[in-house]
């Protein structure tokens, strides 16, 4: 056990060395984000109308602290795939270490790395004018389910980045991020759009996920009417443990079973 | 104890059998290489020693343990290299070593040490504290090496190790072999240049479709194809198939020709009577030979005898060579 964390926590520090390494990397990353945010905030935040009325930016930002946790899942998949393809996993796996700790190392900085750049995005939300309206308590509770997503994508994206062979299949992967983060509610209430593409938008998990963040923050825009807006919580509890109990055992399965 | 043993090893990947019934036995200290052409199963037979891959059957011990059951203890004593150089490029070479040093759960500060001790030994000091990316893709193979002797392991696998190497590069991995062989490394080779299998390994197995096709010294393999070769460049390509004849009468085997070096090759027994008849007859049939010599058969010619494949092989010049049988 004691061997596992040890292991850990080298296979984390050698994460974070990447990110000291890559500065540049890290800083577009962010950029993008924020990027985004000023890009919907103000290009289109005027001619958007909140349902029930409220500030568009109050509206947008829930929903951009879930995309930025989704995006996470590209950046897991990319490492774990450019490890495997240049061998490296290999070295490890033949190596007297832990195991587990190749994988357990893996979350811990990708974690880090989430939380660093859902400070920065919650930072510039502040910056621009986005308020916390609700209690500190529901504020962390916000955080937390924004985390427990992160930490159900980072294993998504584990399992997608052992099972591509090429760097080309991770961009494609990444490519189906936009249409999945933006055929939600996050940027438009979803009784606006065409009944199918509509209905697509509601029932997105993410969904469910922006409704609870809006609730928790006590931003506008919780919705109410539809069923998932009702359970907004509870989905954004549930799903994420559900892509869990999924996704550990197959990826570590799957690491242990990897043969080219 | 061999330092490594196989019995038997068997492994399919869906309807395609790429072990069947591999068996190999290295003796401690010693240059095993592994020849064969691509598909042959060379990978896949150092993936299994290395316990990265489970056997379907058959049996394999590594320095004296079990690579099925005892993987732990297996692990502790390998080196393993595989094809690509599986280091971090984003970090530098300290930093890599270093970071293979703690997995190997050294303390902080003999990781340290033996990063620096093995970046002097293999000659990158110089650019330790540059990011991998920026090496030459011999420092990375000699760092990736360096990464698999962390612990001085008894046991090192080298998959394919001067593949895409150029010709400086290679001879700087040669040397690095032959001087861990003589600290009593075993190590097993596999590769496709038979001049680097001839280099290196004292023991030579020639693995075909799975299994061990045909084992030995490079001298005893060379042998085995029938002595010694006796070559005849002829000045005028057309008098190649009379040459031919010619040599025909010295050997068992028939002869064979390549007609872009217009050259007859055979192979005999007595080399020094051969030699001079050869001469004789030639002169007598007024076939003027540019040159004529016996040699030790290359293992190029060991390979086609053993395999039957006629396949093109790039040499280490870099140059396709056409082999013709």
């Amino acid at each position: 056990m004691t061997t596992m964390i040890r292991d850990s926590w080298t296979m984390t520090q050698r994460g974070l060395a990447h990110w000291v390494r890559m500065p540049g990397q890290v800083i577009a990353g962010m950029a993008f984000m924020i990027m985004l945010v000023v890009l919907f905030g103000y290009l289109f935040g005027g001619a958007m109308r909140v349902p029930g009325g409220g500030d568009y930016l109050e509206f947008l930002m829930p929903g951009m602290f879930v995309m930025a946790v989704t995006f996470g899942i590209a950046e897991t998949m990319i490492a774990v795939q450019a490890d495997a393809d240049k061998g490296i996993t290999d070295r490890f796996r033949s190596m007297p270490m832990s195991q587990a700790a190749v994988l357990a190392g893996r979350n811990t900085a990708d974690m880090f790395n989430s939380v660093a750049n859902l400070a920065i995005l919650i930072a510039t939300g502040l910056v621009l004018g986005w308020r916390v309206r609700g209690s500190a308590l529901e504020a962390a509770a916000a955080i937390g389910l924004l985390l427990l997503l992160r930490l159900a994508v980072l294993w998504m994206g584990i399992y997608l980045g052992l099972l591509i062979r090429s760097a080309g299949a991770a961009a494609a992967v990444q490519t189906l991020l936009f249409p999945l983060t933006m055929v939600t509610s996050t940027f438009a209430d979803p009784a606006s759009m065409p009944a199918w593409l509509g209905a697509i938008a509601e029932w997105n998990p993410l969904s469910a996920t922006v409704y609870a963040m809006r609730d928790l923050f006590g931003n506008p825009g919780a919705g109410g009417g539809s069923w998932v807006a009702e359970h907004a919580l509870l989905h954004a509890f549930a799903w994420p443990v559900v892509l869990l109990a999924i996704f550990v055992p197959l990826s570590v399965h799957r690491y242990r079973n990897l043969s080219r | 104890m061999p330092a490594i043993l196989a019995e038997g090893l068997r492994k399919r990947y869906g309807s395609k059998e790429v072990l069947s019934g591999f068996a190999l036995s290295v003796r401690e200290g010693t240059v095993c290489g592994l020849l064969g052409p691509n598909g042959a199963g060379k990978t896949t037979a150092v993936r299994i020693l290395s316990t990265l891959l489970r056997p379907d059957g058959g049996r394999a011990e590594v320095a004296g343990f079990d690579v099925r059951t005892r993987q732990a203890d297996v692990r502790r004593r390998i080196g393993l290299v595989g094809q690509n150089a599986a280091v971090d490029e984003v970090l530098s070479g300290w930093q890599n070593l270093v970071m293979f040093g703690r997995l190997h759960h050294l303390g902080t500060r003999a990781a340290k040490a033996r990063a620096t001790e093995l970046l002097g030994r293999f000659g990158l000091d110089e650019t330790g504290k540059k990011p991998v990316k920026q090496y030459s893709g011999g420092m990375r193979r000699r760092l990736d090496i360096a990464a698999s002797l962390i612990l001085a392991p008894p046991v090192l696998f080298l998959d394919e190790p001067t593949t895409g190497l150029d010709p400086r590069s290679r001879n700087e991995v040669w040397s690095m072999v032959r001087e861990l062989v003589a600290g009593g490394t075993t190590v097993l080779l596999t590769t496709q240049y038979l001049d680097e299998a001839d280099q290196l390994a004292g023991q030579i197995c020639v693995l075909d479709s799975g299994r061990v096709t045909a084992e030995g010294s490079p001298g005893q393999l060379k042998s085995e194809i029938g002595g010694d070769r006796l070559d005849v460049v002829v000045h005028d390509a057309a008098d190649l198939a009379r040459a031919a004849g010619v040599l025909a009468r010295y050997s068992e085997s028939p002869p064979e020709t390549d007609a872009d070096e217009r050259r007859v090759s055979v192979a005999v027994r007595d080399r020094v009577t051969a030699l001079t008849r050869v001469a004789g007859d030639l002169a007598a049939e007024g076939i003027t030979a540019e040159d004529i010599g016996v040699r030790r058969p290359t293992l190029d010619e060991v390979f086609l005898h053993l395999t039957g494949h006629k396949e093109k092989e790039t040499d280490l010049t870099g140059r396709k060579k056409e082999v013709v049988a």
